[in-house]
């Protein structure tokens, strides 16, 4: 906006020039004062939302900051607009806690008032038996099985960035095995990744544009916001599951997510489930796994079914894999796709063991050369190849992973009943869905984080709240326990007692 | 229920349809001739010589030779299977403080500690190719461009560009003044993409460079400071085959350049590296993002998830790479090798008149074949490459594929293979110059013959009309008349 000032009539006065000059300068400078004084800031391209509800407070803080930015924008250096948002600390309450238990670590010995971790489904229950199958196979593990020498050529030089057939091989092996027999796997339907994380990624990249969406019943793992949404630029539309059908996953709702979603403008390439489901660790049946293939087929659109649980049963139910069904009915394959990994089942997060296994020759085909960005590690491989093909080993660790994850879990949901503190129905995972609803303050999100908030500070344990999880019903908490031992489980209980002893529920409990 | 094969691939992304990953260009026609017709010395003595891939094999036997002697670093031995439970479990996204003080440490020893690397500011990916792909994803948004001098590693296309939606535009560098990156070229190009209504995000450069094999010197690095800093843009320096010089002038890292420089924001800097070529493990995918931008570096960090390094991989590396006595003698040890290969290699080629570009580092010599081009063409160049890998047998990589401004220049790798193999190619390549270069002269003396209308006998003038290309006949040709 420039004000033209009229200057005839100032230039035909006396000392015309001067003033002809001198007074539009400054009128126009301080206009410009005034504007920049004034000015609202100009909206960027949308960044990727944060992956929750920040409270308001911060939200201002971020507006007021962003205006400062504008002002000495032609300084400021310019990055992404994704990586403006990414970079800012997390404050999402998953993250938060995550990163506070992990500098506090308890210790039953040496740091008893530590944060006990209940915020990350790891498994060390079963640490024992692949150290004892290490310290019995050291020579095959890195060696390889040439007499105990080093084959360099195998483990240092480039490898298909897929993953070498021999541990597609062995990871099809135990995937079958993992899930009963029920199924075969084809090492050639499937694309190794450095970990769960790259496959969700890419598999989204592949079946999606920037702009499209993806389904994702909730609640859901906070971990799929920055798997699907950090760089693809695909969003995540939730389809809500209540406790009143024990979170249980409805074709209604998804029909009508879909619609409202498309009367929006906006395409759904697909479904995005975790089965079992985590943070609830309940199960699809058969037939809703028939329901959901028959919804696919009739909005066209893919499915992406992530059974990194699948060997983490613990419940009498029967697991039943995507592929088993897609094996027996004469459903399109082509739309089907599954991720698995080995930082659940086999304990070995920090490996980075992913894979994607897929019906589809063009997605295998894509999704090949994408692996570029996040191979496997070849000595890794060699290592699991082992492993993995050690089938009396891998028979014994099943069994008896699955029987100490039961007791488990029986011992801390029935610790957590002592409490008036139920779990949602569930057969698998590393965790149990506790609904801490009475013990909130305030029947919302705030109440809820503010429980929270003082189970980490006050009892020092790390439990993640269910609007991480964008769980519609406030008051939920994911509680892992295959990071304790079974002497921790009553310090667990204990602390929460202490934490929410002025709460009047929990006290009417005993 | 089957779809159509149309319907299939509608239902799949833009990203998993396109040709942004590059891999339908003649460049990689190369591969999969070596891949159908591998070389072996005994088992295919005739098969194709790969020297289109720059992997490091020449110092294995040090690293073989580490991993026996020292088993407590491999958590898969008696002595290191204590730490099993820690490191299986460890998946935090800031990797393992001993790896990373490693790392930081090596990269100093690399440059010549004449700089030392924040062991916090050590980003992990997967592979230099994981790492290149994140720094754009830090930097830029879609649409936004890079500037890249060129000839550059054909790699860029498809890391730079294919899931991060960016543009590239090339700094065309010549041979003239040894293909060093002028500021006149990086304006240039500069200017070309502002007409393109192009928004330019930064620069990014090789050093040592690929293909070249030359590093960069002091006053060109300051230059490329000064113009980044002076346009507001990032400058990108893809190190990862800082530790493969051979030869004077040493490596300087952007790192080392800037501590002097105290007019430069240091939010614009940024460094990738990698282990797969200094050390040649490229299957052990090590990444590194360095950057001096905190934003860019919290960012980048919370993208590592996407490309962890595994945590049996940290924790060995982590104990190599401070073992100094051993970084030392290999550091020592594979220059050595590497001078010696590349002096092999371009005497070889210097006796049957071919000369290479000097250089001091890489796994690759950037090797001048425009005397022997039919025709001073990218057509050209393309034609006597196909003879090379077709008939010749040797899969080196034509000069066109690194989008080089001028035809006749190809990257030959040397650092893949055994001695005896580095014979075979030499002579392979020997008997070909001679045999092209007797072409040519039998083709010029048949114009000479021609243009002085000398009739030779009927035999001669067949043989002599069948070496020559069809084109080269004038159909008006007295001797064609003579023929027939």
């Amino acid at each position: 906006m420039r004000l033209i000032v009229p200057l005839q009539s100032v230039v035909q006065g006396r000392g015309g020039l001067i003033f002809g000059s001198l007074i539009p300068c400054a009128l126009f400078y301080f206009l410009q004062l005034y504007l920049k004084r004034h000015r609202s800031p100009k909206p960027q391209s949308n960044p990727p939302s944060p992956t929750t509800s920040s409270p308001k407070l911060a939200e201002m803080t971020r507006t007021s900051s962003r205006s400062n930015l504008f002002s000495r924008s032609i300084e400021q250096v310019r990055i992404s607009s994704r990586a403006i948002s990414i970079a800012k600390p997390n404050e999402s309450p998953y993250y938060i806690g995550l990163d506070k238990a992990s500098e506090d670590p308890y210790d039953r010995l040496s740091n008893p008032d530590g944060v006990i971790q209940l915020g990350l489904s790891e498994n060390r229950l079963c640490f024992d038996l692949i150290e004892k199958w290490m310290s019995e196979n050291l020579g095959h593990s890195i060696t390889g099985r040439d007499n105990g020498e080093l084959n360099i050529n195998g483990i240092a030089t480039y490898q298909p960035f897929d993953g070498t057939m021999e541990l597609k091989l062995a990871m099809a092996g135990f995937m079958s095995h993992i899930m009963g027999g029920a199924v075969t796997f084809e090492p050639s339907q499937m694309v190794l990744t450095a970990g769960a994380t790259p496959a969700i990624e890419t598999l989204c990249f592949c079946l999606a544009d920037q702009g499209n969406a993806f389904l994702v019943p909730t609640p859901y793992y906070p971990g799929f916001d920055r798997d699907v949404k950090f760089r693809t630029g695909v969003e995540l539309i939730p389809v809500h599951c209540r406790s009143t059908d024990n979170f249980a996953l409805s074709i209604t709702a998804l029909d009508q997510a879909f619609n409202q979603t498309r009367k929006h403008g906006t395409k759904i390439r697909g479904i995005l489930l975790s089965n079992p489901a985590n943070p609830v660790g309940n199960l699809l049946s058969r037939e809703m796994l028939y329901a959901i293939l028959d919804f696919a087929r009739e909005k066209n659109i893919h499915v992406i079914s992530d059974e990194i649980f699948a060997g983490s049963m613990y419940g009498n139910e029967e697991f039943v894999s995507m592929a088993e069904v897609l094996d027996s009915e004469d459903f399109d394959k082509n739309r089907v796709h599954i991720v698995y990994g080995l930082s659940k089942d086999l304990s070995l997060p920090g490996f980075r063991v992913g894979v994607i296994y897929s019906f589809n020759e063009n997605v295998l085909a894509a999704a090949r050369k994408l692996t570029r960005f996040s191979s496997v590690s070849a000595p890794t491989q060699r290592l699991l190849v082992s492993m993995l093909s050690d089938a009396r080993f891998i028979e014994e660790y099943i069994k008896t992973n699955k029987r100490r994850l039961q007791n488990m879990h029986a011992l801390f949901v029935a610790g957590l009943k002592g409490l008036n503190i139920r779990c949602a129905d569930s057969s698998a995972g590393l965790y149990c869905w506790a609904d801490m609803s009475k013990l909130i303050s305030s029947y919302s999100e705030k109440g809820e984080l503010e429980l929270w908030d003082k189970l980490l500070n006050v009892g020092k344990i790390n439990v993640t709240p269910g609007s991480a999880c964008h769980c519609i019903e406030p008051g939920w908490f994911r509680c892992c326990f295959t990071t304790l031992a079974e002497e921790d489980i009553p310090v667990v209980l204990e602390r929460i007692r202490k934490a929410v002893e002025n709460t009047t529920d929990l006290l009417n409990s005993s | 229920m089957e779809f159509k094969r149309k319907n299939k691939t509608q239902l799949l992304s833009k990203i998993a349809t396109n040709d942004r990953h590059g891999e339908n260009s003649p460049y990689f026609d190369g591969w999969k001739a070596y891949d159908n017709n591998s070389f072996h010395p005994t088992q295919n003595p005739n098969g194709v010589i790969q020297m289109g891939l720059a992997e490091n094999k020449l110092c294995f036997d040090l690293i073989k030779k580490w991993i026996m002697e020292n088993p407590e670093a491999s958590i898969c031995t008696a002595g290191g299977v204590d730490k099993f439970k820690d490191v299986a479990i460890f998946q935090d996204y800031h990797g393992l403080k001993e790896f990373r003080e490693a790392i930081a440490k090596f990269m100093g020893r690399v440059g010549g500690n004449k700089v030392i690397f924040d062991a916090n500011r050590i980003v992990m990916s997967s592979g230099a190719t994981g790492a290149n792909e994140k720094i754009m994803f830090c930097l830029a948004d879609p649409g936004d461009t890079f500037l890249v001098p060129s000839p550059y590693y054909p790699g860029f296309a498809r890391d730079l560009r294919w899931r991060t939606g960016l543009e590239i535009v090339p700094v065309d560098c010549k041979s003239s003044n040894n293909f060093r990156i002028t500021r006149a070229a990086m304006e240039d190009a500069y200017e070309k993409a502002q007409k393109w209504n192009l928004n330019v995000k930064g620069i990014i450069i090789a050093n040592p460079s690929n293909p070249l094999g030359t590093t960069l010197d002091i006053a060109t690095m300051r230059s490329l400071v000064a113009f980044v800093n002076e346009k507001n843009i990032h400058l990108v320096c893809d190190e990862i085959y800082a530790a493969t010089v051979f030869d004077s002038p040493r490596f300087v890292s952007v790192a080392e350049v800037i501590q002097d420089m105290d007019c430069c924001n240091r939010d614009l800097i940024h460094i990738v590296y990698s282990l797969s070529k200094d050390m040649g493990i490229p299957g052990f995918r090590v990444g590194i993002v360095y950057s001096f931008n905190d934003d860019v570096m919290l960012c980048a960090r919370k993208m590592s998830s996407f490309g962890l390094v595994s945590s049996q991989t940290q924790y060995l590396l982590a104990s190599m790479l401070s073992d100094d006595g051993f970084v030392g003698n290999f550091l020592r040890e594979s220059s050595k090798r590497l001078a010696k290969r590349h002096y092999v290699f371009t005497k070889g080629l210097e006796q049957v008149g071919i000369s290479c570009l000097t250089s001091n580092a890489g796994l690759f010599f950037w090797m001048d074949m425009r005397p022997l081009l039919k025709e001073q063409s990218f057509e050209g160049e393309i034609e006597l490459w196909r003879v090379i890998l077709n008939e010749v047998k040797l899969n080196v990589s034509p000069g066109s594929s690194f989008q080089c401004f001028e035809p006749g220049w190809f990257r030959v790798c040397f650092a893949n293979m055994d001695d005896e193999t580095v014979e075979v190619a030499l002579n392979r390549i020997r008997a070909f110059v001679l045999d092209r270069e007797n072409q040519e002269s039998n083709r010029s003396k048949l114009c000479w013959r021609k243009k002085h209308l000398r009739l030779s006998s009927s035999s001669t003038r067949l043989y002599d009309e069948t070496i020559m290309s069809p084109c080269m006949i004038s159909p008006h040709s007295p001797l064609v008349r003579a023929k027939t």
